[in-house]
């Protein structure tokens, strides 16, 4: 190895926070046992403290520390080889809370370079979320769920050590299967977990993505303004107050243009205005305005501002009203309402179909003894 | 008693009155017209809110005084009314005003001119009422403009001064005004006041512009920002403390032309410094005992001089240089220390030596640690100081710094 590599790690904060660790800790203590040097950190700027919001964690890996230090005297590196993602809702793109809109999940990868993902899509469901890129890079799934694994309240379910064997397959001169398993019998003392990353290592799925596949959509971009430009005193203009929905009426919130916070959504509420009673609890407990009162007195939810905290859903009185569902499923953030009001059999149909698909949560059991059930199904698929 | 014992009316004319420097204060919040105060006690500040509190009950001064439950909401209240338009005076002591230093620090970016009288006081341990003057310094890299005042008529003058300069669009950043406790803040000696009509004419009313906070007005102020921001709004707050200098000028030209009292260069008072080869430099109320000194050493034909820091943020470097490096020695007496800073001086000398680095001549600079704690600055204290000062200029070595009247 000649140059340095980089890895970045697109996690969940909260629950993702230990395992994205674990990860970037063990892909420069695995290149240590090649007798290579490295780095891992987290962008300080982000904030993965808070439930499911988007944040990074990052490994560079260098043949010696003179190369490390080049690579490091630009700390936060502007371009990847590996970009691992650990929940797939993030490809849809990702929102720091500092007011740079949405950006690719993809953005910082290399021609060339690979985007790990952990999915129980197929690639080509996968790639319809992800930004489109001018050049060929490559996606490799790891199969299974957005995992908790490391958040301690969780059991190990291997997605570290499996990832990490998906990163010797995708960057073999930066470290290979036999080095993760080294460092993982050094750090873990676990050789079931040496095992999954072999296995791991074995069934990934790789596919090439081509310049004209994927999203259309134009990322978000800006410039930063000079100094002289910005307003004196900290002072941004306020979030405007609301106006009627539509020209027959109703009450909409004016959402902030800056900051929509869609990204930390993994599920959405899926309203069936066929059932609603209009007892306006969804609206009044919402805790980010997102519940916007229709003509009709219905609540219709503004799914950019949405970040899918499910508070609706569990003050919802009617059984089967508001129903979370996984993020996967959406390609876009259309009015239900509207929808409904289009065609009420279509939208019955679409909410009937919704409710029946896979996975139905991102996080969170519908019945005492599902986790112990669904870590059974990973080690059967193992 | 139902004779307010403050004397300040309604008059027409210029007044003479017997008061103290926290009562001058106090006059000036009235003069100006203050919208909201904010009160905490701890000695010696507490002489101007006792002042204020009266000026209040005898109906003279129609503001919102409010007596808060410590330092740090009595500054957060003051820096939240100058947001929404009003004109403010807060003002602390000692550990007073270090307790208040979250919302002494946050109040410059957002650029809320905060007017404060700061009545110097020793920081505790061990507890102690008298002047020391590292209370009020301790935010002089935060965006605070800084002044030192001599006298009572200097502090009334000074909070008008300071009123109009902070308000000033091109600044809106707070001022302190540092009052020597005791010797100022105790003290009553003949003060002139000018009639309020004059004060209208000198001092505009408060226009916060874009920047108001109200309901008319909807602006956000101080959101998180992350390191692609910060950096543009400290240069904000830097180019406002660069203007303020400009805008102080403009003040003290107007104020001259307003009130007839000329105060000539408003950042620094020069005594008898025109053939002077030696000078001493210091800030407050040591002036007293220092020009007596002077006065007394100029008759037996020592060439010793005197400049007294009005303006310590922002200082004026050029003007500064260009006065000091006139001479063969400076002195700079320092009623604050700065523990393990360079030459183990106070702050103040180690920002003259700053100020003369990159001057063609530099004196010698010697600092002297003098007066802590009340401690008076006697005249054979500058007596010995100016010995010292001689030495340096002829050559002879000195120490870096010296403490000055500490028992030895």
């Amino acid at each position: 190895m000649e140059r340095s590599y980089a890895v970045e790690i697109v996690y969940r904060g909260i629950f993702q926070k230990n395992l994205a660790k674990n990860i970037a800790r063990g892909i420069v203590l695995a290149a240590r046992r090649e007798g290579k040097v490295g780095i891992a950190f987290g962008r300080y700027g982000d904030s993965p403290e808070r439930n499911g919001i988007p944040a990074k964690q990052f490994a560079i890996v260098a043949p010696n520390e003179e190369i490390l230090q080049e690579s490091m005297a630009q700390y936060e590196p502007k371009e990847v080889d590996v970009t691992i993602v650990l929940d797939d809702t993030l490809c849809k793109g990702v929102e720091s809370w500092a007011w740079y809109g949405l950006q690719p999940i993809n953005k910082l990868l290399k021609p060339g370079g690979t985007l790990i993902v952990t999915s129980l899509l197929e690639p080509d469901e996968l790639i319809k979320f992800i930004h489109r890129k001018p050049y060929e890079y490559n996606l490799a799934i790891v199969k299974g769920a957005a995992s908790f694994s490391g958040l301690w309240v969780y059991k190990d379910d291997h997605t570290d050590v499996r990832v990490l064997g998906a990163v010797a397959r995708v960057a073999p001169e930066m470290v290979s299967l036999g080095s993760i398993q080294q460092m993982i019998l050094r750090e873990w003392k676990n050789e079931l977990k040496a095992t999954s990353a072999e296995k791991s290592y074995s069934r990934i799925t790789m596919r090439k993505v081509l310049p004209h596949e994927g999203n259309p959509e134009e990322p978000y971009s800006f410039v930063l303004p000079r100094w002289y430009e910005m307003r004196e005193g900290i002072a941004i203009p306020a979030i405007p107050v609301g106006g009627k929905y539509n020209e027959e009426g109703g009450f909409a919130a004016t959402p902030n243009p800056y900051f929509k916070k869609f990204s930390t959504r993994t599920m959405r509420p899926v309203v069936d205005f066929d059932k609603c009673v209009k007892c306006t609890l969804c609206w009044l407990q919402c805790p980010d305005t997102c519940y916007n009162v229709t003509p009709d007195g219905y609540y219709d939810v503004n799914l950019d501002t949405c970040c899918g905290c499910g508070v609706c859903e569990a003050v919802c009185p009617v059984d089967g009203c508001i129903t979370m569902i996984h993020e996967t499923n959406f390609t876009d953030h259309k009015s239900q309402w509207k929808m409904w009001k289009q065609d009420k059999q279509a939208y019955a149909k679409w909410v009937d179909e919704l409710r029946r698909s896979r996975p139905p949560r991102s996080h969170g059991f519908q019945y005492r003894g599902q986790y112990e059930k669904e870590l059974a199904s990973i080690a059967e698929e193992r | 008693m139902d004779v307010p014992e403050t004397v300040v009316l309604e008059q027409e004319q210029e007044e003479e009155a017997l008061i103290s420097g926290s009562e001058a204060i106090a006059v000036a919040c009235k003069l100006a017209d203050v919208d909201v105060i904010t009160a905490y006690p701890i000695r010696p500040y507490d002489t101007v809110m006792q002042y204020v509190a009266k000026l209040v009950a005898n109906g003279e001064l129609d503001c919102e005084y409010i007596v808060a439950e410590s330092e740090h909401s009595q500054f957060e209240i003051v820096k939240h009314a100058a947001a929404v338009g009003a004109r403010v005076f807060c003002g602390s002591s000692g550990v007073g005003w270090m307790y208040a230093f979250e919302a002494l620090t946050v109040t410059p970016a957002l650029r809320l001119p905060v007017v404060a009288m700061v009545g110097n006081r020793a920081l505790d341990d061990p507890g102690a009422f008298g002047v020391e003057h590292n209370d009020a310094l301790a935010v002089r890299d935060l965006g605070w403009m800084l002044v030192w005042v001599d006298t009572a008529q200097e502090a009334l003058d000074t909070a008008l001064i300071a009123w109009r300069v902070a308000e000033d669009r091109r600044v809106f950043l707070p001022c302190a005004i540092g009052c020597d406790g005791a010797f100022l803040t105790h003290s009553q000696s003949l003060v002139r006041i000018p009639p309020k009509s004059k004060v209208q004419k000198f001092l505009p009313r408060y226009d916060r512009g874009d920047l108001l906070l109200h309901p008319d007005n909807p602006i956000t102020i101080a959101p998180q920002v992350n390191e692609d921001w910060l950096m543009e709004i400290r240069k904000q707050t830097d180019e406002a403390m660069r203007r303020a200098k400009g805008v102080i000028e403009e003040a003290y030209r107007d104020f001259e032309n307003t009130f007839g009292r000329v105060y000539g260069n408003p950042f620094f008072e020069e005594y008898q410094t025109e053939d002077a080869e030696v000078v001493l430099v210091g800030m407050g109320t040591l002036s007293m005992p220092v020009k007596v000194a002077v006065r007394q050493m100029r008759q037996k034909g020592k060439k010793v001089g005197f400049v007294r820091i009005r303006w310590f943020r922002p200082m004026a470097t050029q003007e500064l240089q260009a006065c000091l490096s006139r001479f063969k020695a400076v002195g700079v007496i320092d009623r604050d220390f700065s523990l393990g800073s360079p030459y183990m001086s106070g702050v103040l000398a180690n920002d003259i030596r700053s100020v003369l680095y990159s001057a063609s001549a530099r004196p010698a600079v010697v600092g002297f640690i003098c007066g802590l704690g009340g401690r008076e600055v006697t005249v054979p204290d500058v007596r010995q100081m100016v010995e010292i000062l001689e030495k340096a200029a002829s050559g002879e070595p000195v120490e870096p710094t010296y403490w000055i009247g500490l028992r030895e």
